[in-house]
């Protein structure tokens, strides 16, 4: 290895791959203890021939090698804290710590789900504050804060315009989903039993209209559409797209994947959409936890509100709170009131930043991605050179035909220079795809390094391009053998003895 | 309070960079039909302190069950969790992180969900399992979905002794027309295998049953196998990993699937959220199998290293033949899960379930003693039964409350066909002296 490795990761230096933690230890090894038994102990006869007869393979270690094992995990982890992190269509902004206290607190994260109400005011009124906020930053007055991610937020919606179908005796069979849509909107279509039809975008990056009204007919039960799109552009023909949708019968919804770059700016209520999830992991600061735990809460229209899952916290008559089910609910799509634990963080976000704090977030975010994009569009090809919103998506395709680089490896080699690397290959629909989402947590002078870092790599694209195909080097482990973790699954640790 | 670190001046320079006046400039792409012509209709930001103070008097104003005597359970626990779970938790290069795509920089995500699928293996006897889901319900539906396309048959049947909520669950996404749902009704508390068997035919992909059931019960695994087997049907199991140390994994019965929530592993009540599902399968299932899966493999200097694998099966690879349209995890979750499981081992486990177990059976022998309550079933149990309340259970509970007692769950709140009965869970976390002095108080109502 010969690189001119010049940057070291902003994170912890870490000494590379650990042993796994089911092989450390000694066998009598013991963290914690449960209490002695003070009342008797009931024979494994009460258990009707179900009493374990051999003990599972977990962990023998004690505390303190648990402490090292994960600080040793920690270090080879790259999050938020580490440093810039422009993941695409993820809003990577900075996740408050008053937010981590405040969902600790014993008073929330002491409730048990079946208490009785009168005890839980608090909860209940903090989640009705909450969906009120939504309401009105999403311009939908309908609220369900139960689904868990985005994906299930999706779900929900498309399960409720099912529902408010058949509640007007109308079956429908398919969805409408442009190309450059999120995986999630298809697979979420099929679980709910409707057919997914696919349009193309037109030359600016948006909806192709014609496209869409050939598409619509009264066998369409929704179109679905992220807007800002996964371009991070906004589309002008937005009003025109919801009145098409809706001359045919069908609902509009909104993917909220985006909603980070319109806060106080537009709100899909008044675009004409019936339905929107919007990813409190991402536009309203909770963190992402390396993959969750996530919430999606959903925003409907009137008309739609009866068809929301339930329970819903609501305000009662006497200014107390409980709980009321919809009139048409669908019915749950998880147990208990949803992912209380994130609400209360997004709260924390809301109430610091109130209605002036989202909308100049909003404004940030916006502003320092057309900063990137002004700064990286000479070394990269943009291929849709208009004002983005809060993000945008660069083509690798000139680094590939000129020196045989591909964004694979520019993302890998951005891992040397100590940032994470942006979305890559989506959307789709752009050949080599960089997908840059910088948030307004990023300062001018982080945006900056970043900036020069990509420019940096393409300048080693043109003059070492096997540096970039070798990279990353500095990283806990390297390149990983991908195929051979398909074709040789090792999906879990056993025991010596049982291999 | 704002948390964006541009100054005015950053602002400035920014703006001239794009070459635009104002931010404004910026947001004319915006059509001015659609843009918001006036301030949110939200109150001023807060600075830290008042934040801290509003969501104080937020909390202040619930009773939190965690500092009760709490006999609560119903899907969610009150276990001890030890200290080092939320330090670790407290990390932020794990909870700050994203999904792990990129596994040079995501080996502490990726490792941590290894070592969780492996843990969850062992708990429940099955060869493979994924990085978590968001709950047991969601689990519990997806395993009825695999089934579906693992036999190609569109029924199930669930037993009516499965928690309510998650039965609705399961109802609502069946509402789509994938699957049909039928439900077999509770006998004396349990799922009865003659009756089970009875309803399935040549159509039906799976048994979905949980055991102890929601009423605390523990069901004839083997029999409920045997039947769902006889018909060419998947027997899908959910368990209480809090048990998973004193309880034969539901592997030794013939299931084929085994789910559940696991809250009880190292997560707080939190008003049942986020908690996190697990799903494990056998082997021959796992190209079927819903939901991100960690493997291990080498990089390019023959390191053991972790990565994300067997994508095919996903929504961002499939789209419309995805398994699932499911994109996070719980992460965080699973790793409160494994960070516990490491913490009790297997003997720890082994103690909080058998302590757990003994101290529910002190507790009902005592209260069906006094007189005031009376067994509702006399089926065999684990941690968890209903017992029949001979007075009004919200004024009990209520009066109970005042005394520092969160006395049980009143079923009629999750389903009206159970009015009358009170659920009691008991874990380790109780001490006798605690249980001795609940008994006096109610009995003295």
């Amino acid at each position: 290895m010969s690189a001119d490795v010049t940057k070291t990761p902003l994170s912890a230096p870490s000494a590379g791959p650990r042993g796994l933690i089911l092989e450390a230890g000694s066998p009598a090894a013991r963290c914690f203890e449960a209490p002695a038994l003070d009342v008797p102990e009931v024979p494994a006869s009460a258990l009707e021939g179900q009493a374990r007869t051999t003990s599972p393979n977990l962990p023998h270690v004690t505390e303190v090698e648990i402490a090292r094992h994960y600080h040793h995990l920690a270090t080879m982890n790259f999050g938020v804290d580490s440093g810039s992190y422009p993941l695409g269509s993820c809003t990577m902004k900075y996740n408050p710590r008053v937010n981590e206290d405040a969902c600790r607190l014993e008073g929330f994260a002491g409730l048990h789900p079946y208490q009785p109400l009168s005890t839980a005011q608090g909860a209940l009124e903090l989640m009705v504050s909450l969906a009120d906020a939504l309401a009105e930053v999403s311009g939908l007055p309908g609220v369900t804060l139960q689904p868990a991610a985005g994906a299930h937020g999706e779900l929900t919606a498309i399960m409720v315009f099912r529902a408010y179908h058949a509640a007007n005796g109308d079956v429908r069979k398919r969805v409408v989903i442009p190309d450059s849509a999120h995986g999630t909107n298809p697979a979420t279509v099929a679980m709910c039993g409707y057919e997914v039809t696919t349009i193309p975008s037109n030359e600016r990056g948006g909806v192709d209209m014609e496209a869409l009204r050939a598409a619509l007919d009264i066998d369409v039960a929704a179109f679905m559409l992220t807007n800002p799109n996964t371009l991070g552009l906004f589309d002008e023909n937005i009003s025109e797209i919801t009145a098409a949708v809706h001359a045919v019968g069908a609902l509009a919804y909104c993917d909220g994947a985006n909603m980070n770059a319109i806060m106080g700016k537009a709100r899909p209520g008044d675009m004409g959409f019936d339905a929107l999830h919007i990813n409190l992991h991402k536009t309203f600061s909770t963190p992402h936890g390396g993959g969750g735990p996530g919430a999606g809460p959903v925003c409907v229209s009137a008309a739609l509100a009866p068809f929301l899952p339930g329970p819903l916290p609501v305000r009662l008559d006497d200014g107390t709170f409980g709980l009321a089910w919809p009139e048409k609910s669908i019915g749950r799509v998880r147990s208990f009131f949803g992912n209380f634990g994130v609400l209360v963080r997004a709260y924390a976000y809301v109430l610091a930043l109130g209605g002036e704090g989202l909308r100049e977030a909003s404004e940030q975010a916006v502003l320092s991605a057309n900063y990137l994009k002004e700064r990286l569009k000479g070394a990269y090809w943009l291929p849709y050179d208009r004002t983005c919103m809060h993000e945008f998506v660069l083509s690798g395709a000139k680094l590939r035909k000129q020196y045989g680089v591909h964004t694979l490896d520019v993302a890998k080699r951005l891992l040397d220079y100590g940032f994470h690397p942006p979305t890559i290959y989506f959307p789709q629909i752009v050949d080599e795809a960089i997908m840059i989402e910088p948030t307004e947590t990023e300062s001018l002078a982080d945006l900056d390094r970043f900036a020069d870092a990509m420019i940096a790599i393409a300048g080693e694209a043109a003059t070492d391009p096997d540096l970039l195909h070798g990279a990353p080097y500095t990283t806990p482990v390297r390149r990983l053998d991908e195929a051979r973790a398909v074709k040789q699954p090792d999906l879990r640790w056993r025991p010596a003895a049982s291999e | 309070m704002r948390f964006s670190p541009a100054s005015c001046d950053d602002r400035a320079a920014m703006l001239r960079a794009v070459r635009a006046d104002s931010i404004d400039d910026l947001f004319a792409p915006i059509p001015a039909a659609v843009r918001l012509d006036r301030p949110l209709d939200l109150p001023d930001g807060l600075g830290e302190l008042a934040v801290v103070r509003t969501l104080k008097g937020l909390a202040g104003r619930n009773t939190p069950a965690a500092g009760l005597v709490c006999l609560a359970g119903a899907g969610c626990y009150d276990h001890y969790i030890p200290s080092i779970v939320d330090h670790v938790l407290r990390r932020p290069e794990f909870f700050t992180a994203y999904t792990p795509y990129q596994p040079e920089v995501s080996q502490g995500t990726l490792q941590n969900i290894y070592e969780f699928q492996s843990m969850i293996c062992e708990l429940t006897g099955m060869d493979v399992a994924n990085a978590s889901m968001y709950d047991g319900a969601t689990a519990f539906v997806e395993a009825a979905l695999m089934a579906s396309r693992v036999t190609k048959r569109s029924r199930v049947v669930v037993a009516g002794t499965v928690h309510p909520e998650w039965r609705v669950v399961l109802d609502t996404y069946a509402a789509s027309g994938n699957i049909s749902v039928v439900t077999c009704p509770a006998n004396e508390g349990m799922a009865h295998p003659a009756v089970v068997a009875s309803m399935l035919d040549s159509d039906t992909a799976a048994v979905l049953v949980a055991n102890p059931n929601f009423l605390g019960h523990l069901e004839d695994l083997a029999a409920l196998g045997r039947a769902a087997h006889g018909a060419g049907a998947l027997l899908v199991v959910s368990v209480n990993p809090a048990l998973s140390g004193v309880l034969e994994p539901p592997s030794a019965f013939g299931a084929d699937v085994v789910v559940g929530e696991g809250q009880p592993l190292g997560n707080a009540m939190s008003f049942g959220g986020p908690g996190l599902g697990f799903f494990a399968c056998k082997q021959e299932f796992l190209r079927q199998m819903p939901g991100r899966v960690v493997g291990r493999t080498v990089d390019v200097d023959g390191r053991n290293a972790f990565v994300l694998t067997m994508q095919t099966r996903e929504q961002h690879i499939r789209r419309e033949k995805a398994t699932s349209n499911i994109c996070s995890n719980h992460a965080l979750n699973a790793l409160a899960a494994a960070v516990y499981l490491s913490a009790v081992g297997a003997e720890g486990l082994a103690e909080v379930g058998r302590s757990s177990i003994a101290k529910a059976h002190y507790l009902r022998d005592a209260l069906v003693a006094s007189g005031k309550f009376s067994a509702a079933w006399s089926a065999p149990f684990a941690h968890e039964f209903a017992l029949r309340y001979s007075g009004d259970v919200a004024a009990m509970q209520a009066t109970m409350l005042e005394r520092g007692y969160l006395a049980g769950v009143d079923l009629g709140r999750v389903d009206p066909g159970l009015e009358g009965l009170v659920l009691f869970a008991v874990t380790e976390k109780r001490t006798r002296a605690e249980l001795d002095s609940f008994v006096r108080e109610v009995v003295s109502l």
